[in-house]
């Protein structure tokens, strides 16, 4: 398999906080991936080191087959849109534009300047005053325009109104059937964006919990809804991660695949199955710790934090 | 349009088809691309290629090479056969299993189809 990115037993540890915690994953060459997670699960400093923005606390991270930290040639093929990215005082959109446009080799200003005008972005107003959605537009547009063959959005859309995402989303996929890259999505509004990404990376708590094709992801889980006992019985041996009950009918998410004859079975004894989206798995999945990580014993390495 | 629970390529697979059966897309007509498809449905355009694939697979569609994708001779019926061998578990089925669920025999089920076939009188 062609990967682009290569991680491998990446920590990062603040203070007494474990961030991300002994991760290992590809990512594929020319793919969409979703990044996704809870807040504060640690999808902003993973992308955060791939781009040599921070240090690791141990492991390593391999990008086009390099060392990314202060790695000129391989920085130049990345770009990173922060969900938070500070610009200076004075700067405007204009600014932001013309330095992306010369770091980036790929950039291309003929997108850029349509992107501008479909998100009505005022050029030369300073980039504090403008709205939190312009704000992300501006990102959005860095991000397209710069063609970089990783492309790092973490949360690109906030203040961006409905239309405007949806224009965010139409553009993505357009550029990226004509100039295929990689790019790394992450977002909390799954329902949007599974069916753009091709592949589901999930982190919880600094740890991978979900790596695969967004495919094989849906159809992992399955809602059943029926008399109590007779979900019970129907479940046995199945891995349960939801219950609800109402009076004496239950609604259950399990995993595991069913297949026709298991299927008829289910409905034969009057159980309802039920798809279960991306956002269901992903919400059931990674509610079952409360937010926040696991928090170390004093750490006895403190010194060692960057 | 799209619904969970099947995968998305063959959904996009099955509205291709859909149009081969109802005729808007005659055989030996260009098919859309993937990434015409991709952009419509708004998906990936790896998914949307999977479906294309899965109809060149199944001799649906042919490829002409730098040209793009068409609908195949013998298309139109090769689906009508699999559509009409398919209805009654995806149609029949379910129909018989609500039937019973709310006390109607085959018998009920199969007047209710004939009334509701003729024709609505004014």
């Amino acid at each position: 398999m062609d990967s682009v990115i290569e991680v491998r037993h990446l920590t990062k540890r603040y203070k007494d906080v474990l961030a991300l915690d002994d991760v290992t994953f590809d990512i594929q060459r020319d793919a969409i991936y979703g990044f996704l997670g809870r807040n504060g699960a640690g999808k902003t400093t993973a992308m955060s080191i791939l781009t040599a923005q921070n240090l690791p606390t141990s492991g390593q991270v391999r990008v086009f087959g390099e060392d990314p930290y202060e790695n000129a040639v391989v920085l130049s093929r990345m770009c990173f849109v922060r969900e938070s990215q500070k610009y200076p005082d004075d700067a405007t959109p204009r600014h932001a534009l013309a330095s992306a446009r010369l770091f980036f080799p790929r950039w291309d200003q003929d997108l850029a300047d349509d992107l501008v005008e479909e998100f009505q972005l005022p050029l030369k107003r300073t980039i504090k005053k403008l709205s939190r959605g312009q704000l992300s537009a501006v990102g959005v547009i860095i991000g397209l325009a710069s063609r970089a063959e990783i492309t790092f959005f973490d949360e690109p859309y906030l203040g961006l109104d409905a239309v405007a995402r949806q224009t965010f989303y139409d553009r993505l996929l357009t550029d990226y059937a004509e100039h295929p890259r990689t790019v790394l999505l992450s977002s909390h509004l799954i329902d949007e964006v599974a069916n753009l990404i091709e592949r589901v990376l999930v982190i919880d708590g600094g740890r991978i919990i979900m790596d695969e094709s967004t495919e094989d992801a849906r159809a992992q889980a399955t809602n059943v809804v029926g008399d109590a006992a007779t979900v019970e019985t129907a479940l046995r041996g199945r891995e349960v991660i939801h219950r609800e009950s109402l009076g004496r009918v239950s609604s259950v998410t399990f995993l595991g695949r069913l297949d026709d004859a298991e299927r008829a079975a289910f409905a034969a004894v009057g159980l309802d199955l039920a798809p279960v989206s991306l956002q269901q798995l992903i919400v059931r999945l990674t509610q079952q710790r409360t937010p926040g990580r696991d928090t170390l014993a004093p750490a006895s390495q403190e010194g060692t934090l960057r | 349009m799209i619904e969970e629970g099947k995968p998305l390529f063959v959904q996009i697979a099955e509205q291709v088809e859909d149009s081969i059966v109802d005729g808007s897309l005659a055989e030996e007509a260009q098919a859309p691309s993937t990434n015409e498809l991709a952009a419509f449905h708004r998906i990936n355009p790896a998914t949307a290629a999977k479906g294309v694939n899965m109809l060149v697979d199944k001799g649906v569609l042919y490829k002409r090479r730098g040209i793009g994708m068409f609908v195949a001779a013998g298309a139109r019926d090769m689906l009508l056969t699999e559509r009409r061998r398919e209805f009654a578990l995806r149609y029949v089925q379910p129909l018989l299993v609500e039937a019973r669920r709310i006390g109607l025999g085959p018998d009920d089920v199969a007047d209710l189809i004939r009334a509701g076939a003729e024709p609505a009188t004014p």
